[in-house]
């Protein structure tokens, strides 16, 4: 077993797992951050997107020892910690009704995040590619485009980035 | 003086009011339904029929929904018929629980009722504060005595919630963090893995435990009851691995094998089969009609594929079992698992919680078996089950695979005077409980399950894979001929709209396989044979929508198709056209839908619904079909089950017809069938060659451009 000190969404938490843990399971199982979600375990489906350094990557095969020293930031990470309002993002998906299920959606919201942070004003064709390795079965495609579109504007008009 | 009309049938079964509706201490109110939260938005719409009706504001509404210990038994979340029975049930107990609590206060207040009004739960009398609100005068009132008969409704023309769109009250939670059964926290919890029997047939010869063991690096607990197997632990990351672990340490006998085309669906043609005819007797005189056409068209086994794999928590404590599930239907569930494991039903309850998105029948009830079948043998815990993604692909009941020939005898303008749709199919239901159905896992306990009688949904229920058989089009005589095959190589079930898919794309493909001999425009050669005016109303209005009348020449590489239908023949309407291109594969380049749907009470919710089964649609007539070969089931992953992705989807625009003076018809799964038919006619019309089977791959255009 391994003493692992995780940065989460700015804090750091102590968390003692196995080796082979996933980022995934440590993330869910103990430091009880239920947002990103198990989809398939094989980077098909992007349900588990979190961003290492910023960067997304698939925390169902990355393994919790491997980012023992990098920053994570995962969907609760987005809104604010201190008042708890949501992250403009979120809001977007809120205010467009970009859901059905909403299983998929959490994953695609931390996948945005580093889109907007890269590229403060995509096209439609720039957010379908970066969104192409997130699965939705609903069909709820043009209206999480559409929300992507609304807050890259809220956070260009708000000069977040 | 006419007869009072009849309430739904659900007060039949949950008569009593409380079942509907209580008062709650904090100015709330709570609203029972037993249609469930599966991503379509059917609570936020069912809360805004309770608010409108009860003159309420929509936060003062709270939802219970699919509970079995307070609220009412509407068996399952099926066939788009949530609004159109839980609706206006809920719409009726509001308006009665409304009624009684007037006439409470007239008698209190000693005024004659029709001095008395309604604001936000406030009474007023000749508009004027009375200091008296719902939740004062309830609890001397009588709500729970049974509805006797129709109470007075509020008229649709005063309508302020119902019909404007507001927003979900499940989204929030989804966007932002724990939301779903597979995020539920409980004292005491431990994680199972199901190490699943194969096939119902299989038996276990042997299970290699200490490998298992070993595999998982850390403490197991096994359980076996017959050949259930299954692995128990505090660390989820533990049975994963001893899943992972665990089929190649597994030895099972009695596996089936099956021909290499089983998966096909011309592999269901001959096969030992239940034949029905429905409609008008067979075609008498032998020549009713100029012209004989005849085709043949197809859709292959397909998934419903959900994001998320089943899950359920169950626990036993004092001989109640209490179950959380993301099924369709928490009291069949109730009921099955009380049948299946020998109990009283009033020893379960069952409580729905958020799932990934379903879209019929997947394995939500079974892993609830699953997850009860540990709870029994460890008694104190909650026991949550998540299967693994490749469990879910493998062992969901699959919507069936369907060959639908079409007979048409024409008159010399090739219009149809006679015709047959001859469907063979796989039975489209088999949800545990009264449809006769087993869970999953009750054919891997020591006593087996009797076999089963497979039959598909009746008629006046929509039919199963003679769902939307008969063209909506004035036609002087049509039957069905329905062959339902009883020996599958897979489990199949229902699957959002069942047949209708099929069925829908071979009739509208016909339309203009008909058309294109009459040398008509396909828009105009249905409307000659439509006296049906709302279908008429959407084919016109989504014509105008595509700027349908400048469409390319056949043949161009560029398509536009049509394809419309009325879901079930009596639910809501859906008019589709698909502009696309065909290189070596189908691009989508633009969906327009015009849709009627009477009076709709979310419309957002409604367009999200509709725009959702297009792309879902169009996923299944491009992509979709689940891999058998000798050995079963091979599509384990989304590698093997490929669906549409975000770089092909093309812009939708959806069109609600005002139409607010007919009464709600359901739309969940309108508009599947009308895109997939828009889809195989837009390839026909881009190529100059239909091609008939789906999925419509690289493969099947490539061939249908070779000379024969």
């Amino acid at each position: 077993m391994l003493e692992l000190d995780l940065h989460v969404n700015g804090r750091t938490a102590r968390a003692t797992c196995h080796q082979d843990d996933t980022l995934l399971h440590v993330l869910r199982n103990h430091l009880d951050l239920k947002g990103t979600r198990f989809g398939c375990g094989l980077e098909q489906c992007g349900a588990c997107t979190v961003l290492i350094d910023g960067v997304p990557r698939y925390a169902c095969t990355t393994l919790a020892s491997e980012v023992a020293s990098a920053h994570v930031t995962t969907v609760e990470g987005l809104s604010n910690q201190t008042d708890g309002h949501m992250h403009p993002i979120q809001e977007a998906f809120l205010e467009e009704q970009a859901g059905q299920c909403g299983y998929c959606l959490a994953g695609m919201i931390v996948r945005v995040k580093a889109l907007l942070d890269d590229n403060p004003a995509p096209s439609r064709t720039d957010i379908a590619a970066a969104l192409d390795g997130n699965l939705c079965r609903c069909g709820t495609h043009l209206r999480i485009l559409r929300a992507v579109e609304r807050a890259a504007r809220a956070l260009g008009a708000r000069g977040d980035i | 003086m006419t007869d009072p009309a009849p309430l739904t049938p659900s007060f039949a079964t949950n008569p009593s009011l409380d079942r509907w509706i209580r008062f709650g201490s904090d100015r709330t109110v709570l609203i029972g339904t037993g249609k469930v939260e599966i991503g379509q938005g059917i609570v936020t719409a069912i809360a805004q029929i309770a608010a409108e009706e009860l003159d309420l504001d929509l936060d003062a509404v709270q939802m219970v929904s699919g509970d079995t210990t307070t609220g009412p038994n509407e068996l399952y979340t099926t066939s788009s018929l949530s609004v159109e029975v839980s609706g206006a049930s809920v719409r009726i107990a509001c308006a009665e629980a409304r009624a009684r609590l007037l006439d409470r206060l007239a008698q209190r207040l000693n005024c004659g009722r029709d001095e008395l009004s309604v604001d936000n739960g406030e009474f007023l009398q000749n508009g004027r504060p009375t200091g008296y609100d719902y939740w004062r005068v309830a609890p001397e009132t009588d709500l729970t005595t049974p509805v006797q008969q129709m109470p007075d409704l509020k008229p649709p023309t005063a309508y302020r919630t119902v019909g404007r769109s507001v927003a979900r009250l499940d989204l929030p939670a989804k966007v932002s963090g724990a939301a779903f059964l597979h995020d539920m926290q409980r004292p005491n919890l431990l994680h199972a893995r199901v190490l699943r029997q194969p096939d119902p047939a299989a038996e276990l010869e042997s299970v290699d435990q200490a490998a298992i063991q070993r595999a998982a690096g850390g403490a197991l607990r096994f359980v076996r009851t017959g050949d259930f197997v299954a692995v128990v632990s505090a660390d989820e990351a533990i049975v994963e691995r001893a899943a992972r672990a665990a089929p190649e340490r597994m030895r099972w006998r009695g596996m089936p094998s099956h021909a290499d085309t089983a998966g096909e669906a011309a592999w269901l043609y001959g096969r030992k089969a239940k034949h029905h005819t429905i409609g008008a007797p067979s075609t008498s005189p032998e020549h009713p009609g100029q012209n004989r056409i005849e085709a043949h068209y197809s859709r292959p086994y397909v998934a419903h594929a959900s994001m998320g794999p089943s899950c359920a928590l169950a626990e036993m404590r004092d001989g109640h079992l209490t179950v959380w599930s993301h099924g369709q239907g928490m009291h069949p569930l109730r009921q099955a698992l009380a049948n299946t494991l020998g109990m009283d039903a009033g020893d379960i309850s069952a409580f729905h919680r958020h799932g990934p998105g379903c879209y019929g029948h997947n394995g939500a009830d079974d892993a609830s078996l699953d997850a009860a079948l540990i709870a029994l043998e460890m008694p104190g815990h909650t026991i949550r089950v998540m299967w693994r993604r490749e469990d879910e692909f493998l062992y969901e009941p699959l919507g069936s695979a369907m060959q639908v020939r079409l007979q048409v005898w024409t008159d010399e303008h090739w219009r149809p005077v006679d015709w047959t749709t001859e469907i063979w199919s796989g039975v489209h239901v088999q949800r545990p409980g009264r449809s006769g159905g087993n869970l999953l896992a009750a054919t891997s306990l020591p006593e087996k399950p009797a076999p089963l009688d497979l039959n598909d949904p009746p008629e006046d229920r929509g039919g199963g894979a003679t769902r939307n058989a008969v063209p909506l089009y004035d036609i002087p005589a049509h039957r069905i001929e329905h062959h339902l095959v009883t020996e599958l190589p897979v489990r199949t079930s229902a699957l959002r709209g069942l047949g209708a898919l099929p069925n829908v794309f071979a009739i509208e493909c016909m339309l203009d396989e008909l058309a294109e001999r009459a040398e008509a425009d396909p828009l105009a050669f249905r409307l000659e044979l439509l006296s049906d005016e709302r279908a008429q109303h959407i084919l016109r209005r989504v014509a105008v929508l595509a700027n349908w009348s400048a469409r390319p020449a056949p043949g161009t590489g560029t398509g536009y198709g049509i394809g419309m239908a009325q879901y079930k023949n009596r639910s809501a309407y859906a008019a589709v056209i698909v502009a696309l291109n065909v290189d070596q594969q189908v691009r989508l380049e633009h969906i327009w839908c015009v849709a009627d749907a009477g009076l709709v009470v979310n419309p957002d919710g409604a367009r999200n619904q509709i725009e959702g089964g297009i792309i879902q649609g169009a996923s299944m007539a491009l992509k979709e079909q689940v891999q058998i070969d000798r050995n079963g089931n091979q599509s384990r992953d989304w590698d093997s089950y490929p669906i549409l992705r975000f770089t092909e989807i093309p812009p939708v625009d959806v069109e609600l017809v005002d139409a607010k003076q007919h009464r709600s018809l359901g739309v969940g799964e309108c508009s599947l069938g009308p895109t997939a038919a828009a889809i195989g006619n837009a390839v026909a019309h881009a190529l100059g060659a239909r091609v008939r089977d789906m999925p419509l791959t690289r493969d099947r255009i490539a061939a249908a451009l070779l000379p024969d």
